[in-house]
């Protein structure tokens, strides 16, 4: 077939100069990762067709001379035939590719969290001052003992017989999503773990590998194993407070990923035992998985290959029957289980999936808590809820719908300075984030990043006290799974079943 | 050296014990009346260390291992080698069910057939190349998104060397050698196939040597003869499947 350049896609975003204002400092042209701006010898071009509205250049441009908005141009509107529809047609009947994308899904699925509320005392059950009395969100992640032995010493005192198995300790009940090396840039994890040390919780290297760099870090790390085993080796499997095995990811349950060749560099090569220039991917399932029996094997080989010192957590997607696939999970011998919602982010995803598989993750929490109780295992594993953990708000509701503690991915980028264009797949990230372009990277100073995500941790930690204190709750542990305390709006019959709440008013 | 008899231990209490004389170094090691314990040599680590395994161990011996050698006298089942970094795995029969996957480095070398999906995903980096020789033939699923190191299939017991559907899905690295050829369509698009040349030969003589002894078979009836080698079309095999969004 002849190929022809024409296209029908038109530019998404308008960057528009003020020329009056323009002082012709070029940092717009420094900053944009896309090469959107250009040099015109006496004023400063756009190409407007680069623009991704990644917020980069008008937040660095120090004369207020930049605005991005929206191309005013419009496709005639019609309810049905979208926008993105029509682009997506244009694009692939250009391309004949699959559309991915970064990000979580754009599409406006209902939010439950939005329309859960929590409860508060009024004059029968005092509340708690937080500011006063003591207030815990220390959580401890890993498997409970169902019972305890004590027995008593030769001095005549009782003394705890159980062993208890490996936990995590977190100081709040946050741990820092899965994002790999070579998803995100390095200076991105540096500032996870340097947030996660100054916080006491954890970041995940997701299933890059373990950069040298980050090895110091360990206490506040969990490794992943994925199916590409990339980076994995006994040493690595050690050098963590966990291993983590990613079966699914909330933006695209089912499937695999591919990073492409491009992207790995010599450090990222080294970091993933792969070669330079190779796409590094990862097959959809497990090659080695293919039963709850086989999941079993690989946990563990993980806990010999660990002599049982670290707890092992796997990761899945929130799908249609996640309440009975976790229970396998728990049953399996995992001693976390990390569940991932739709609408969950990614470095890179077909929109195929990210826009249509998976469930919210407020309903598959009320119903894996409700499953793991009424099999009496809710104690064999503690629950991870993530998938798009806006604020402390999300983070208190899914701990009352069934969570142990939340995990931030995208929030995370987003105090990096990510305005969620969703461009992550390109590896152009003016940001510096989710790119691996030198010059890029650089410009992500881990140490400001870091204290900023210490920031909003610290922050959302006191909104959680603020909220367990109007609730008369003196610890977090006492909130989990405690549905009683929560109400919905606007939600139907199935819905308020689902999420095993009652009604506003009831 | 030590002498372990097995007979009715768990694999938790087998393991203990070899990694507690490990840590006490000890660097040989018997295990009588295995059957069927899993993770044997799971994440251990040192170059000098050898396990004699008597029996027929279970699945996922040799997973993680970075340097010990393990050798089996009898048949192995499911997962040997499972994401391996280093070391040296002997199987005196025949292998189950995925082989080598994710391995990364060391040896696996098996006298009789292997199952399903052998050598999936395995991978090369730097010094360290993985390599898998199979004396017998192997079934579906083959060498899928096989990225680096080599799997030779030698077919000696008259059979053919790949009895399934599936070969080689995916392979974007890495070399697989047959001693002889199979039929053509069984093969991925991914894949080419050439004749092995004389670097290709003397290249493989080395780990072609070190299978013949460790089975006691003379050289001679393994190699002295030409070779083909099956290479990846593209180390980028879905480079052209996505458009940004």
């Amino acid at each position: 077939m002849t190929k022809s350049s024409f296209s029908n896609i038109q530019s998404e975003y308008l960057a528009l100069i003020d020329h009056n204002k323009c002082v012709r400092c070029k940092r717009c042209i420094q900053n944009c990762g896309w090469g959107t701006y250009s040099f015109g010898g006496d004023k400063i071009l756009a190409d407007h067709s680069k623009c991704v509205a990644c917020g980069r250049c008008y937040t660095y441009c120090p004369e207020g001379a930049i605005s991005i908005v929206k191309n005013p141009t419009v496709l005639r509107e019609n309810a049905n035939w979208k926008e993105g529809l029509i682009k997506n047609i244009w694009k692939q009947s250009e391309t004949g590719g699959i559309v991915i994308s970064g990000m979580g899904t754009t599409f406006k699925y209902k939010k439950y969290f939005d329309h859960i509320l929590l409860d508060a005392c009024q004059v029968t059950n005092p509340s708690i001052d937080p500011l006063r009395e003591p207030m815990e969100l220390r959580t401890y992640l890993g498997k409970k003992p169902s019972r305890l032995d004590v027995g008593i010493d030769d001095n005549g005192e009782p003394v705890l017989k159980s062993k208890m198995p490996p936990q995590i300790e977190l100081q709040t009940p946050f741990v820092f999503g899965a994002m790999s090396y070579g998803s995100i840039s390095l200076n991105a994890q540096k500032a996870m773990a340097l947030a996660a040390r100054a916080l006491g919780i954890v970041m995940n290297t997701g299933e890059g590998g373990l950069h040298d760099d980050l090895v110091p870090f360990g206490k506040n790390i969990i490794v992943q194993v994925a199916s590409g085993r990339f980076g994995v080796h006994r040493d690595y499997l050690n050098s963590g407070v966990a291993v983590e095995i990613k079966i699914g990811q909330g933006a695209k349950p089912g499937i695999g990923g591919h990073l492409p060749g491009e992207k790995i560099g010599a450090d990222i090569s080294k970091t993933r035992m792969i070669p330079v220039g190779t796409d590094a991917i990862s097959p959809a399932p497990h090659h080695d998985i293919y039963s709850i029996e086989d999941l079993r094997q690989l946990i563990y080989a993980v806990k010999e290959a660990t002599d049982y010192e670290k707890p092992v957590s796997v990761k899945v997607a929130a799908v249609h029957n996640i309440a009975a696939i976790v229970s396998g999970i728990v049953r399996a011998g995992a001693d976390i289980v990390y569940i991932d919602g739709y609408t969950g982010g990614t470095g890179a995803a077909p929109n195929i999936i990210k826009d249509h598989v998976g469930i919210p993750i407020e309903l598959a929490l009320a119903q894996v808590d409700e499953r793991l109780r009424d099999e009496g295992i809710r104690n064999e594993a503690s629950i991870i809820a993530a998938g798009s953990i806006r604020s402390s708000a999300d983070a208190v509701k899914a701990i009352a719908l069934g969570a142990d503690a939340v995990a931030i991915g995208t929030a995370a980028l987003v105090v990096m300075g990510c305005h969620v264009c969703g461009k992550c797949n390109t590896g152009n990230c003016s940001w510096g984030i989710t790119t691996q372009r030198p010059e890029l990277v650089r410009r992500l100073d881990p140490e400001v990043y870091g204290e900023r995500l210490y920031n909003l941790i610290s922050a959302w930690s006191h909104e959680i006290q603020e909220v367990l204190g109007a609730m008369g709750v003196n610890s977090i542990e006492s909130l989990r799974g405690s549905r009683e305390r929560l109400r919905g709006v606007e939600l139907t019959d199935a819905e308020l079943k689902a999420l095993g709440i009652k009604h506003a008013g009831l | 050296m030590i002498t372990i008899d097995a007979a009715g231990m768990h694999y938790k209490e087998l393991n203990r014990l070899i990694r507690e004389g490990i840590g006490k170094g000890i660097k040989k090691f018997f295990l009588e009346n295995i059957n069927g314990q899993y993770y044997i040599g799971d994440g251990i680590k040192g170059d000098d260390i050898v396990i004699n395994i008597n029996g027929t161990p279970g699945n996922d011996i040799g997973a993680f291992m970075d340097g010990p050698t393990l050798i089996v006298n009898n048949n192995a089942q499911d997962n040997i080698g499972n994401t391996m970094n280093a070391g040296k795995i002997i199987i005196k029969g025949d292998a189950g069910d995925v082989v080598g996957y994710g391995m990364r480095g060391g040896r696996i070398y098996i006298l009789g057939n292997a199952g399903y999906r052998v050598g999936i995903h395995m991978k090369g980096y730097n010094e360290q190349l993985p390599v898998i020789i199979i004396g017998g033939k192997v079934g579906s699923f083959f060498a899928e998104y096989m990225a680096g190191g080599i799997i030779v299939l030698l077919g000696l017991n008259d059979s053919d060397e790949f009895d399934g559907e599936y070969f080689a899905s995916g392979m974007h690295g890495g070399t697989i050698y047959l001693r002889k050829k199979i039929d053509f369509s069984k093969y991925s698009k991914d894949v080419e196939l050439y004749e092995a040349d004389e670097n290709d030969m003397i290249f493989l003589k080395k780990y072609l040597t070190e299978y013949a002894d460790s089975f006691n078979i003379p050289y001679e009836e393994i190699g002295g003869k030409t070779f083909y080698k099956i290479v990846p079309s593209s180390a980028r095999p879905y480079a052209h499947l996505y458009t940004s969004g």
